[in-house]
């Protein structure tokens, strides 16, 4: 570990950060032209070809905006919250590996902020670190629609984690089938690496092709954990005037959303990393110049996230809000109970390929 | 002084400031929230001690799962409610006090006495690094030495849910039909 390393590590995590609040910028105006699109509009126009700008222009609209804040908050709470929102999302962003590790001289360079051996419950822990900042929102704003937010958030954030956490076992324990594995692995850049090479040269050897019903689990408990449409209810303009952020105006009212797009983006990118391969994919070592066969792997990542960043805003303009008994009841009688299941079928069945029948 | 010194310190100050929030505050959110900062610093420390792992499980049973439900409970009953400063337990500043004195006491009496080995010296082969505290290592253990202890854990878990289960859900059914 010497100066070089330190500065590798700095590069890399300020890369990542960089990167999360580029994709949000893009994220925020392409959310605005597709739902415009789908409700035959222009969207934004102006600024900029296709209003590209418009982003930039309302980021900076926000930060010189009045701070109005209400008499009967509870200040340091109310100050930390927009924060507690942010970190979590990021933090998440950090340890998604995007693109295949590279060599320069002798140094490995990973194009991860890090790789942890314990990454899948990492991120797990982040996600449910991320509903502090609305229910403490919700709770210091001192006025009634805030607080049902929280409260709706914190319903909502535990019922759901349990089914994304269910679904990701069968993930860990399939990741020990590929050939010459140890063991299942929890680490992140790991389990892109097992999901390298094809089944019979055609399919590729992705986890979504054996493991769909943990991933339809997994996109459905992402999208709620997400507070998205149709799980919206935190933040119900209709019922709740905005819900845990209402009392928040300027850019700590933005941070909250900036937190919301990151974690889109980053859910996206998590899903594809463990179901849809990852960076895997065609390089042709060899055939292209070197320059391109390395930054293929993230393109082809990239290509996957937005895929999936797309069915986000393709099911935020298509499908009403739930009710909140039926968000209880999807959440409860249906995902869990759902993942149970599937846990103990993909259980039994690798254990049986990998181990053999129990009489045998 | 290695980072370690450095990390433990600044984390077991955090930790004690948060212990004595919980006590202090005068509003049950703070006291949850310095409930929280105690928990995270505890992690934190795990981090430092390798133990990646246990510090994961942490940030996700306590400071996930079990503040969470804490502070739901406390904004369903609301925060406004006077609280009733009246003890229940007569003399319980008292004996707390004693007590805290004893463990302080016998803390200083340790650390003064040269018979107390800190640090126990490692019997046996120590750990590879690598392998110390990962997922890998821990897993195995838990499925082969200490098996039994786990099975009855998780046998003791799944049959307190149910008997929480039970208890609300036959006490609504009686209370409907009177």
């Amino acid at each position: 570990m010497d100066g070089i390393d330190v500065l590798i590590a700095a590069l890399r995590v300020v890369g990542v950060f960089a990167l999360v609040l580029l994709a949000t910028i893009i994220n925020v105006w392409a959310e605005r032209k597709i739902v415009a699109d789908f409700q035959n509009r222009l969207g934004p126009m102006r600024a900029g070809p296709y209003g590209i700008l418009q982003t930039l222009a309302d980021a900076f609209k926000l930060m010189f905006k009045e701070a109005v804040i209400p008499r009967n908050v509870e200040r340091l709470v109310y100050h930390a919250a927009p924060f507690l929102a942010v970190v979590p999302a990021l933090l998440i962003a950090m340890n998604i590996p995007w693109g295949r590790p590279f060599t320069i001289g002798e140094r490995e360079i990973l194009l991860q902020g890090a790789d942890l051996n314990v990454g899948l419950l990492f991120i797990l822990a982040c996600s449910s670190m991320a509903v502090y900042a609305v229910v403490l929102a919700g709770w210091s704003s001192g006025s009634k629609y805030p607080l049902l937010g929280g409260i709706r958030g914190t319903a909502q954030a535990i019922s759901y984690e349990a089914a994304m956490g269910l679904a990701l076992v069968s993930v860990v324990m399939f990741s020990a089938t590929y050939p010459g594995a140890e063991g299942g692995t929890l680490s992140l850049a790991e389990i892109v690496e097992r999901q390298a090479g094809t089944w019979g040269g055609i399919v590729p050897r992705w986890n979504i092709i054996p493991l769909i019903p943990a991933f339809v689990i997994f996109f459905i408990a992402a999208i709620a954990e997400t507070n998205r449409a149709p799980f919206d209810l935190v933040e119900a303009e209709q019922e709740l005037t905005g819900g845990y952020f209402t009392e928040y105006s300027g850019i700590r009212w933005a941070m909250f959303f900036l937190a919301e797009y990151i974690n889109i983006f980053s859910m996206s990118a998590l899903t594809a990393t463990l179901f849809l391969g990852g960076w895997n994919g065609p390089t042709w070592d060899g055939v292209l110049p070197a320059w391109i066969s390395a930054i293929l792997p993230t393109v082809w990542l990239f290509l996957k996230t937005y895929v999936l960043v797309f069915i986000f805003f393709w099911i935020r303009a298509t499908l009403p809000r739930f009710r909140y008994d039926q968000l209880m009841q999807l959440g409860w009688k249906r995902l869990i109970p759902g993942a149970v299941l599937w846990l103990i079928l993909s259980t039994v069945v690798i254990g049986f390929r990998q181990f053999g029948a129990p009489w045998s | 002084m290695t980072v370690e010194v450095v990390i433990f310190v600044l984390m077991g100050l955090t930790a004690l400031g948060g212990a004595i929030t919980v006590v202090m505050a005068r509003n049950p959110v703070y006291s949850g929230l310095g409930l929280l900062g105690t928990m995270l610093s505890l992690a934190v420390i795990y981090v430092s001690q390798l133990a990646h792992f246990v510090a994961a499980i942490q940030v996700i049973v306590y400071a996930g799962a079990v503040m969470t439900l804490f502070l739901f409970v406390i904004m369903m009953i609301g925060v406004d409610v006077a609280e009733d400063t009246a003890e229940n337990l007569p003399r319980q500043r008292l004996v707390v006090g004693v007590l805290a004195a004893a463990v302080v006491g016998f803390a200083v009496y340790l650390g003064v006495s040269q018979g107390f080995d800190w640090v126990p010296a490692a019997s046996g082969e120590p750990v590879a690094e690598a392998t110390n505290g990962t997922v890998q290592a821990i897993g195995e253990r838990l499925f082969s030495t200490w098996v039994l202890a786990f099975e009855a854990t998780a046998l003791l878990l799944t049959v307190a849910a149910a008997g929480a289960i039970a208890l609300a859900y036959f006490r609504r059914r009686r209370a409907v039909r009177e």
